[in-house]
């Protein structure tokens, strides 16, 4: 039954799914047929089609990350016909409808690909990079009470609204996806963008860049260069400029922080 | 005998206070000698995590998700309430406190009540502090707006995206702890059991989810924070994964559940499009202050709707229904959630609905299009507008947005007393995960608001109150109720791949859900929820019989993790029919056909119902053990709503 | 590790490196182009050979040309290094489907190859002039100066070498089309107002360069 739309024809479309059992195997693209799409489902709602058609044949559906499924968690992260979350633009996996594709078509889908994202099965991979690099500073170090009251520190509404912008990331990595560096610089900046923006983050703001770059490199993310792919490909519109932040925070603080090491 | 609520006694504005100084302090120098386990990472399970561990517990927090920032928290989208009063408008802790108790129509505890609008405050201040950016002014103050028409601006937001800030902010607090050391964090652990060593809770029992390994994991307390359990219904606006397993576990260990039946419903969701439909996604009511509820006059007209015989535009103004302004003039289209969303399902009843489905109602803008413009609108609900066009493929500039209800949060939850300690020693429940604060019904911005006051102003304290009369020994699994339920879990995994039959999990979730949904839903009645409770009695059986599952449990099997879960929604499935049914009146998120004033509004029972009813688990297949908490009302008077 | 070594042999850090040397050989261009602008001066090369003679004896032109090697020396280093490690870090299993080229240019991903591009024709460049006016014995003009002019005569006349050195400076363009803005992205000198300024300077500065190079061995091919 189609939803919204009567005259919507459903679509039988191939597609062609990495399956790769664990981190220590090699995977393979397996093709498979989907009948009777409707262009009113989600991507994510094709797949389910897909995965309830092989376990009721017995085989092994294909895991992919996915949660909230309106685009805010993060969790999916499909590399779709050589895009991160697909060909629309501005939109995660999720909030991709299958009105963009036409009967017929043939569409490759695979897991991000990088070395700091391993590959945990099929379509699911491991970002806990970025968790770790969160930790190495991405907080301001302010335990649970004895904080001022929220309006005794104004903050610039033009300053709000940009942190607000650059915390908006919802750490999916369809930049580092994308990025033919693998670089996590945007995800990165993010954050740190954020903080070097409020006041509150001020504090320490040497500290934090230099070890949250730090964690960046040891866990095997590239370099940027700049090319741009990742904020195109951004579901949330996490701007370069943010990189650019993010390359002065951290040569102000090399070049002034007491840190030796 | 039903257990103590331990509510302080004293007048209500002092009772936090007071109990702050008579619960029992540990010693600095002990904390680093308990071990506390938090199962969830969202607001209420980071928030509570990071500050144990400030305190300088040691923290074990569990997580489904491949990362804590995950939690379905991350999708609150309207705002955070506050008894700031910084718009000078009248607000106070009194007045959060009072609307918060009548909008959960006088079935919640004053005292808890009062203590979430008291740390409300603090809760600003905290967030602040940690760097979440809530909207500003240009004087570079907060912005507060009015939010589910309480009549004054007590709420902050970041923009529509107010969930996705509180939690990367408790989750910034929580990854310190983690850089410290004094967190361990698991992800991809889906808790499976609670371990009850001579009646304390003592520790839990996780499933790997990458690798299928069965952990056991020890800690003097465990608090849950687990989230609500929306998804019994399948459709929700809650996210996949969201699921009761835990709390769940817990109940069958022994703690109470209270007023399962207690659901809210969202009037302003996305429809359902067809039978593949996986979720629903909420628009925020802010929506109803511009937007017109209306379907068509006639069942007729409606019908030609449907088979696309005419189109919305051919139908004149007469022939429409606008039934929300129509039988409500004062409120309109600003009625309460409960209201607005069973008067959809009437109109849809009635066969006046729209859409292929005939399952919508419009929300048209044309008339503030017309107004202000068509700028106007898109300046402030752009977002919104986009998020529908890009879900359904319509312009809702140029034709009305089709609306529906869809279950949203689940008021019910683990009893806790006032320490929000469960029935069970050493266990406690936070958040969603807990009956406490909202009664029947939860005003908008209140979630995020206990989520946090429970983890970062509330557990902190009282759970100190328990530890101290812990002995600070190492914990360890060496006791023999460990293995017990580690050998009951692995069971269970091992019959759920075992069966063998032809229905998929989501088979059987969908066919819950649809039990859930029509007989337990918007509107319910006596008959309806004994031939529910049949239904989902036969389904639980065949579930058991006809599960089909393929791979192994030794590895990641997204397709076991969810058909453990649709078991246990199974189970709870009854109790909240079973609850619905016991309770004789209607209130709140609760509706009893039986039990409505001749103009179809909720008829509460003020006389007979006034108390929380919690469900004590027996054994299995036995009927569960009503035991009521009267609710004592020192404070406020109980009134009838009215929106007429 | 001293804390300059961690700074420059990290990610950013090296990236700030290529970006400082960039922009210096940036003005190495200019610097270079100006001298070289007197080869189409009427005047049978006296005025570049004069300037060739000044450039190839001043003591302070001979100290900044360490620099400038130096300079190019860690531009290539770094690029090099770069490039590696993020090929690396893409890891071993590449897509099978990539459509990359929607969502970015063609020369900010090649920056690597144009550069190598660059380099080979800068191995030929030096070869061709350096190499002949530093290490060899070069006939004097009238003026007493060494005849670079006729070296320039001759090498333009060879079809292959206008060719490669045509190609050179196509590289070069699109390698400055990006690196140049480029720089300052990576510098942190971005700014609402003037991030627009920089890139329209970016692009004249490249396409002007590049074009008035490659005019020289054209102009000596047709015209002289």
């Amino acid at each position: 039954m189609a939803g919204s739309n009567p005259n919507a024809k459903p679509m039988n479309l191939t597609l062609k799914v990495w399956r790769q059992r664990n981190r220590n195997t090699e995977g393979r693209i397996v093709d498979y047929q989907v009948q009777d799409i409707s262009p009113d489902m989600s991507f994510l709602e094709m797949l389910d089609v897909l995965n309830e058609d092989l376990l009721r044949k017995g085989e092994e559906p294909v895991v992919f990350d996915h949660d909230c499924r309106e685009g805010i968690c993060g969790s999916c992260n499909l590399f779709i016909n050589g895009r991160a979350h697909g060909p629309e633009p501005g939109t995660t996996t999720c909030q991709l409808h299958m009105r963009k594709f036409s009967d017929g078509d043939t569409i490759t889908i695979e897991p991000w690909r990088s070395s700091a994202f391993p590959v945990n099965k099929d379509l699911s991979v491991d970002r806990s990079a970025f968790d770790r690099i969160i930790q190495a500073g991405g907080y301001i170090s302010v335990n649970t009470g004895g904080t001022p009251d929220a309006n005794e520190i104004p903050v610039p509404k033009e300053i709000a609204d940009r942190a607000f912008e650059a915390a908006t990331c919802i750490a999916c990595g369809a930049c580092v996806a994308s990025c033919k560096n693998s670089s996590a610089m945007l995800f990165v900046s993010a954050k740190v963008s954020q903080l070097a923006l409020l006041p509150q983050g001020h504090v320490e703001r040497k500290s934090r860049v230099e070890n949250m770059v730090a964690q960046m490199d040891k866990e095997g993310f590239g370099a940027c260069s700049n090319i741009g792919s990742c904020a195109a490909e951004c579901p949330v519109g996490i701007s370069l400029e943010n990189i650019a932040i993010l390359n002065r925070e951290f040569l102000s603080a090399k070049a002034t922080s007491n840190n030796l090491a | 005998m039903f257990p103590d609520s331990k509510i302080p006694e004293g007048p209500l504005a002092e009772k936090w206070d007071k109990h702050k100084f008579n619960v029992k302090l540990v010693n600095p120098a002990n904390k680093r000698k308990y071990d506390v386990i938090v199962v969830g990472t969202g607001l209420a399970g980071a928030s509570a995590a990071a500050s144990l561990a400030e305190l300088g517990y040691n923290v074990k927090a569990f997580t489904y998700h491949d990362s804590p920032r995950r939690a379905h928290s991350i999708a609150a989208q309207g705002g955070i309430n506050a008894a700031k009063n910084y718009q000078n408008d009248g607000d106070s802790v009194y007045r959060l406190f009072y609307d918060t108790i009548k909008g959960g129509d006088y079935r919640a505890r004053e005292a808890n009540v009062y203590r979430l609008a008291q740390v409300s405050v603090n809760i600003i201040d905290q967030c602040v502090a940690q760097g979440v950016p809530f909207a500003r002014e240009y004087g570079g103050l907060l912005a507060n707006r009015s939010f589910g028409g309480a009549q004054v601006s007590r709420t902050f937001y970041a923009r529509g995206q107010t969930g996705q800030q509180l939690l990367l902010g408790a989750y910034s607090a929580l990854s310190r702890q983690v850089a410290y050391g004094k967190v361990k964090l698991y992800t991809r652990s889906e808790m499976l059991d609670l371990v009850v060593v001579d009646g304390q809770a003592r520790g839990i029992i996780t499933r790997n989810l990458i690798t299928g390994e069965i952990e056991q994991h020890a800690a003097h307390a465990v608090v849950l924070a687990t989230g609500g359990y929306g998804n019994v219904f399948y459709l929700s606006t809650n996210a996949k994964y969201c699921n009761a397993t835990a709390a769940w576990r817990a109940h069958k260990k022994g703690a109470y559940f209270a007023n399962p039946c207690f659901t809210q419903i969202h009037p302003t969701c996305i429809p359902v499009s067809g039978d593949y439909q996986s979720k629903l996604t909420l628009m925020s009511e802010s929506l109803r202050n511009d937007g017109r509820v209306w379907v068509p006059a006639s069942k007729e007209t409606a019908e030609r709707l449907r088979a696309g015989q005419i189109r919305v535009a051919d139908i004149p103004e007469d022939e429409r229904d606008y039934f929300l302004e129509r039988k409500y003039p004062a409120f309109g289209n600003l009625v309460p959630r409960d209201v607005a969303s069973r008067n959809a399902k009437m109109m849809c009843d009635e066969g006046r609905g729209v859409g292929s489905s005939g399952l919508a109602v419009y929300l048209d803008f044309a008339d503030v299009i017309k107004r202000n413009g068509a700028s106007w609108v898109s300046q402030k609900y752009g977002n919104l507008f986009d998020m529908y066009a890009k879900i359904t493929g319509e312009n809702p500039y140029e034709q009305p947005m089709r609306i529906y209800p869809a279950v949203h949060y689940t008021m019910g939850g683990l009893w806790v007393d006032y320490n929000l300690q469960t029935t069970i020693p050493g266990l406690y429940a936070t958040g969603e995960c807990n009956f406490s604060d909202h009664g029947a019904n939860r005003l908008g911005a209140s979630a995020l608001m206990q989520g946090l006051a429970d983890g970062y102003f509330v557990i902190p304290y009282t759970i100190g109150d328990y530890l101290a009369q812990t002995a600070p020994k190492p914990v360890t699994t060496d006791h023999p109720a460990f293995k017990e339920a580690e050998a009951e879990v692995n069971a269970r995994v091992k019959k759920l791949m075992s069966i063998n039959g032809t229905r998929t999990p989501a088979d059987f979730h969908k066919a819950l859900g649809h039990i859930m949904w029509e007989y337990c839903g918007m509107a319910r009645t006596a008959e309806g929820l004994q031939h529910a409770k049949r239904e989902i009695q036969k389904l639980r059986k065949e579930f058991w019989t006809d599960l089909k599952l393929s791979g192994t449990d030794q590895e990641m099997n997204q397709m076991l993790e969810s058909a453990g879960r649709v078991a246990d929604f199974l189970e709870l499935g009854e109790l909240m029919v079973d609850d619905a049914y016991n309770r004789n009146e209607s209130c709140g998120g609760h509706f009893r056909e039986e039990y409505q004033t001749p103009e179809g509004e909720a008829l509460r029972d003020d006389e007979n119902y006034t108390y929380v009813a919690a469900w004590q688990f027996v054994g299995e297949n036995q009927p569960e053990i009503l035991n009521k908490e009267e609710l004592k009302f020192e404070n406020v008077k109980l009134t009838q709503r009215s929106y007429k | 590790m001293s804390w300059i070594t961690k700074t420059f042999s990290s990610s950013i850090g090296r990236k700030i490196i290529m970006a400082v040397t960039g922009l210096f050989l940036c003005t190495f261009l200019v610097v270079h182009l100006v001298g070289n602008l007197q080869l189409f001066k009427a005047d049978n090369g006296a005025a570049f050979n004069a300037y060739s003679e000044f450039m190839g004896h001043n003591p302070l032109i001979r100290t900044m040309e360490i620099v400038l090697v130096l300079g190019f020396g860690f531009h290539i280093y770094e690029g090099l290094v770069l490039a590696a490690k993020n090929r690396a870090a893409r890891g071993n299993q590449r897509y099978v489907s990539d459509h990359i080229e929607q969502n970015s240019s063609w020369h900010s991903r090649s920056m690597a190859l144009l550069g190598s591009i660059v380099l080979f024709f800068l191995i030929v460049h030096l070869y061709n002039f350096f190499g002949s006016l530093r290490f060899t014995d070069v006939p004097r003009d009238a003026n007493g100066n060494e005849d670079a002019y006729a070296l320039v005569l001759a090498a333009f006349k060879n079809p292959f070498y206008v060719l490669l050195y045509v190609i050179g400076q196509v590289a070069l363009l699109y390698h400055l089309l990006h690196g140049f803005s480029s720089a300052f992205q990576t510098l942190g000198l971005t700014h609402r107002k003037y991030t627009p300024a920089i890139k329209f300077i970016g692009y004249g500065f490249s396409i002007i360069v590049c074009a008035a190079f490659a005019a020289m061995p054209v102009y000596f091919f047709f015209f002289k």
